[in-house]
């Protein structure tokens, strides 16, 4: 029904996490890693998926670029305080550089992303 | 980018303007900052859009305008629009994106944003707990006590949709009756999980992590006290989001773009439409009219030129 979702799967450069691989896909990630949370109740949260979708490819090798439902993850999303989605949070060794609460143009994502790659 | 006319906003009186002006074959292009639907994606349902007599969830009512747009031809162009400035043959629009656009004519459609209030606490605490989306930010809440700031139809109807994850819900309103329409203050008044706190200002939010509570003051005695809650939304206001326009056209004294009845603005060749317009009422069905009407303003004004 909902676009993002018919979207979802098509580009390879864009992750999946969960509460499952979390660490091992982003905490001991070699790069710097941006996680979207989402989920598909959110309006606004697909307006932030497609600009996600097209980081994952700008940035790709240098910023692991990926989305977590926090319906379906909720020990994540409970770890790291997400109570408003969406939440993006960039990671670099394990460790949490910074974050953005809401709907935001891509050029303020990138200046982010731009910091740490 | 050359087109005839530009339509800035992709919510429901950006995508009407679009509709109707490449019905009349005038080209245009739409830029979105976004994706199209603007607040009706952070709207859980919509009741009072006539059509739909079963109430349809924000989101989807969003696509469909977009859907019917598209199929008459409308590109819809995601950039972030940083500058608009007049030139010989119109306007040029800068973006983010290093795409730029020349338009002949211009629809101002770009809304309006939740008000922030500012307290202390408020946007330190942005997405720990404080809100502006109970769409969004809702079901985050299962179990717990949150508050809703604001007495219009956005503050009630969304204190009663927090109804279904928070165990209760109090709505804070400064003064002792609701601005809401009739039919929304019904729902609240027979919600047993809303509790009203009149004649109530909140004061600071409260939490080192995230949101504690919330420290609200009586506006009869000045007393104070602070309400346990995890989350706190703010519905008091809209904001319009108009500082890039305001060198450019008259805007009243809150920022919102001065039109005539047909959506002129004080600059020729420029037309606003939807929430982001000083006018009276901002409804998804008043912003469609008004998406009409610009776009047939701005074709016969494009008519006049060539």
């Amino acid at each position: 029904m909902l676009k993002e979702e018919a979207m979802m799967s098509e580009n390879e450069n864009l992750f999946h996490v969960t509460d499952g691989d979390f660490d091992q896909q982003i905490l001991q990630s070699n790069v710097p890693a941006l996680v979207d949370f989402w989920a598909a109740w959110c309006g606004p949260c697909r307006t932030v998926g497609p600009i996600v979708e097209e980081l994952a490819d700008e940035y790709k090798g240098k910023v692991k670029v990926a989305k977590l439902d926090v319906d379906a993850n909720k020990e994540v999303a409970g770890k790291y305080g997400v109570r408003g989605i969406p939440t993006l949070i960039l990671f670099k060794d394990g460790q949490v550089v910074d974050q953005i609460v809401g709907a935001v143009p891509k050029s303020r994502i990138k200046e982010l992303l731009d910091k740490v790659s | 980018m050359q087109t005839d006319l530009v339509i800035l906003g992709a919510g429901p009186a950006g995508l009407t303007a679009g509709l109707y002006a490449s019905r009349a074959r005038i080209p245009v292009v739409v830029i979105e900052k976004g994706l199209p639907g603007g607040q009706l994606t952070a709207t859980e349902t919509v009741d009072n859009y006539p059509g739909f007599s079963e109430a349809i969830l924000g989101v989807e009512l969003a696509q469909k305008m977009e859907a019917q747009a598209r199929k008459f031809g409308v590109e819809i162009v995601q950039a972030e629009v940083k500058l608009v400035t007049p030139i010989d043959q119109g306007f040029s629009i800068s973006t983010d994106e290093g795409k730029d656009f020349v338009g002949r004519g211009l629809i101002l459609a770009t809304g309006a944003s939740p008000v922030k209030l500012g307290i202390p606490g408020e946007l330190r605490l942005a997405g720990r707990g404080v809100s502006y989306c109970a769409v969004c930010d809702g079901p985050f809440f299962r179990h717990m006590e949150v508050a809703v700031v604001g007495g219009g139809d956005s503050a009630v109807e969304e204190a009663c949709y927090l109804t279904r994850f928070a165990s209760r819900v109090h709505l804070i309103h400064r003064r002792d009756e609701l601005r809401a329409v009739k039919e929304i203050q019904e729902r609240a008044f027979a919600e047993p999980k809303v509790s009203i706190h009149w004649n109530t200002l909140p004061v600071a939010v409260l939490g080192e992590k995230d949101v504690q509570g919330l420290r609200v003051r009586s506006t009869l005695d000045g007393s104070e006290e602070v309400l346990s809650v995890g989350g706190i939304f703010f519905y008091v206001g809209l904001h319009p989001n108009s500082d890039g326009f305001r060198n450019l056209v008259d805007t009243d004294e809150r920022g919102f773009v001065i039109t005539d009845s047909a959506m002129a603005c004080s600059k020729p060749g420029v037309f606003a439409a939807g929430d982001i317009r000083s006018k009276i009422l901002r409804q998804i069905s008043t912003a469609v009219g008004d998406g009409a009407t610009a776009a047939y303003s701005a074709q016969q004004y494009l008519e006049g030129l060539s």
